[in-house]
């Protein structure tokens, strides 16, 4: 009930004019610059947290599960990864400021001893190069969680068998490993991508509103209506909802190509 | 006998002896650069809770940062409150969850694809969008909850249940596979017990260590949830971490290490309930 309601009255409210009136003019005023460039800001920097996360995530994740390291460590690691992709909002925003913000330790470190200033150079944390970093974060910790089952799919057997048919380790992956882990990388980086997709708290948090994603958008059409018509800010709340449902789809739809190899 | 296995042994390292040496140096690079790769890692995930130590530890005289944390009478009432908002959240989100979770394994095995599919909408519905809809449905007549503090109340933690929704129900759906249901129903049933009794003194007691890895996850979620609570202007955790980040210096930083222990006090707790079992994957929603 207090799901439904909700959503239907964003949903209904979406198609009707300010005099309440149906209407799909909401739908094409999305195109105008300010939702526009809202939803490529939140698109970018989900993409780019997404892949990034994905990229790197799945690196550590297999350095830790078959890199040769000892045993260990992986439960370490995946115990940090679970308390890191649940720091987020505000305390997150607030220990990056502290520490590669303006008076952070890192950046007053790089300039005292390397004598780079960081902000000098055009630098900041209150950027969208800075809201990736820390979107990071929680990026990619949460690919490690969720591509460990799949690099623990890999079997051993494959990398021998290859080896002993000659392959090389760039054969191995380009021909073997690739190919099995590609429906889990897929999904796993678009589950990333509605992760980043749908924070505000993190943003809010760390730039008060100044770079306008879709999540800030709406917080402003919540509290002041920027948008300067209500029923905009419903269209523009359903098209966020489209896009999460979409890679939702996608993702359940990966993940059970991906179970084949996991049995 | 020996000799003989000690030969065989020799002509082995001999006949495979030109391989072994690569194949171990191309083994200790692998080891020496996933050592790297986790290196940087831990180095990523340490150093902004190393900045935020040392910032609060700036301030003078020592731990003065902390010991205003401690004398501010509003982080005790926001994390009190949070922690009440957190509990009745997990108490409603048991009580719906268990029987429907129950019944749709006993009786309608069918509409499982649908719950599971109910239960992740607040992955497609996100926070922002939901407190959006929240508060332009109930602003206004039928029912303007929004207007008091017990219907802001009323609407957070129902906001918070719908969050829970995904982690909770996959909790006590893992619990439910691993017991015998059906058993349990026709014996419980057979010594005249009632629906109510099933729930509460059979099945609920059997689930016990499932429900409580998702309901410690809840916790952690809702008192460090920001986006609902802040605009149903409500005085969680985390807007009080904001407020304050606005207008002092140091204290934030204290603060913003007691969070992080309170999720990882979660974590742990989550690691320790659920030993021995598979670690579960969340998808949490709250950033």
């Amino acid at each position: 009930m207090f799901l439904v309601i909700p959503t239907s009255y964003l949903v209904v409210g979406s198609f009707r004019d300010q005099a309440g009136h149906f209407t799909l003019q909401n739908y094409a005023d999305l195109t105008r610059p300010i939702t526009a460039n809202a939803y490529q800001a939140s698109i970018e920097i989900s993409l780019v947290t997404a892949i990034l996360g994905g990229v790197l995530g799945f690196g550590l994740a297999y350095a830790v599960i078959s890199g040769g390291l000892p045993g260990p460590l992986r439960t370490v690691v995946m115990t940090f990864s679970g308390v890191a992709s649940n720091f987020a909002g505000v305390p997150l925003a607030l220990a990056f400021i502290f520490t590669i913000g303006r008076t952070g330790f890192i950046s007053v470190l790089l300039n005292d001893v390397l004598g780079w200033n960081i902000y000098g150079s055009g630098f900041t944390i209150y950027s969208k190069l800075g809201l990736e970093i820390v979107y990071l974060y929680f990026q990619l910790p949460l690919m490690v969680l969720i591509i460990a089952p799949a690099i623990d799919g890999l079997k051993k057997e494959w990398r021998e068998a290859s080896e002993n048919a000659g392959a090389s380790t760039f054969q191995y992956w380009r021909h073997i490993a690739l190919p099995i882990l590609m429906p889990s990388l897929l999904g796993s980086m678009i589950l990333l991508f509605g992760n980043s997709f749908g924070a505000q708290a993190t943003a809010f948090a760390l730039t008060g509103g100044f770079i306008p994603l879709v999540t800030i958008l709406i917080g402003g059409q919540l509290s002041g209506d920027v948008l300067g018509n209500q029923n905009l800010g419903y269209a523009l709340a359903m098209g966020m909802v489209a896009i999460m449902g979409v890679t939702l789809v996608a993702y359940s739809w990966l993940s059970r190509r991906a179970e084949r190899w996991q049995r | 006998m020996t000799g003989e296995v000690d030969r065989l042994h020799e002509e082995l390292e001999e006949l495979t002896g030109h391989r072994e040496p690569t194949q171990r140096r191309m083994k200790g690079r692998r080891t020496a650069a996933s050592w790297a790769v986790l290196l940087l890692g831990l180095a990523y995930f340490f150093l902004p809770l190393v900045g935020t130590l040392l910032f609060s530890l700036r301030e003078r005289p020592f731990l003065a940062a902390y010991a205003e944390m401690v004398r501010d009478p509003q982080i005790w009432s926001s994390l009190a409150y949070s922690f009440a908002i957190g509990v009745i959240t997990i108490v409603l989100s048991i009580a719906l969850l268990v029987p429907t979770a129950f019944w749709v394994r006993l009786r309608l095995p069918r509409l499982r694809p649908v719950v599971e599919f109910v239960t992740l909408l607040p992955f497609v519905v996100p926070p922002i969008v939901l407190v959006f809809g929240l508060i332009s449905s109930y602003s206004r007549p039928p029912l303007p909850l929004t207007g008091t503090n017990t219907g802001s109340d009323a609407l957070l933690v129902c906001a918070y249940v719908i969050l829970s929704f995904p982690y909770m129900y996959r909790a006590i759906d893992a619990g439910l596979r691993t017991i015998d249901i059906r058993t349990l129903t026709e014996a419980s049933q057979s010594l005249g017990a009632g629906w109510i009794t099933l729930i509460w003194r059979v099945i609920l007691p059997n689930l016990r260590v499932s429900i409580l890895s998702g309901a410690f996850l809840t916790l952690a979620i809702v008192v460090g949830e920001f986006t609902i609570a802040n605009f149903l202007a409500r005085p969680m955790f985390a807007t009080y971490l904001q407020l304050i980040s606005g207008n002092l210096a140091y204290e934030p930083a204290a603060v913003a290490l007691v969070s992080f222990g309170i999720t990882w006090a979660a974590m742990g707790l989550i690691a320790l309930v659920g030993r021995g079992s598979q670690a579960k994957i969340e998808i949490t929603g709250a950033h």
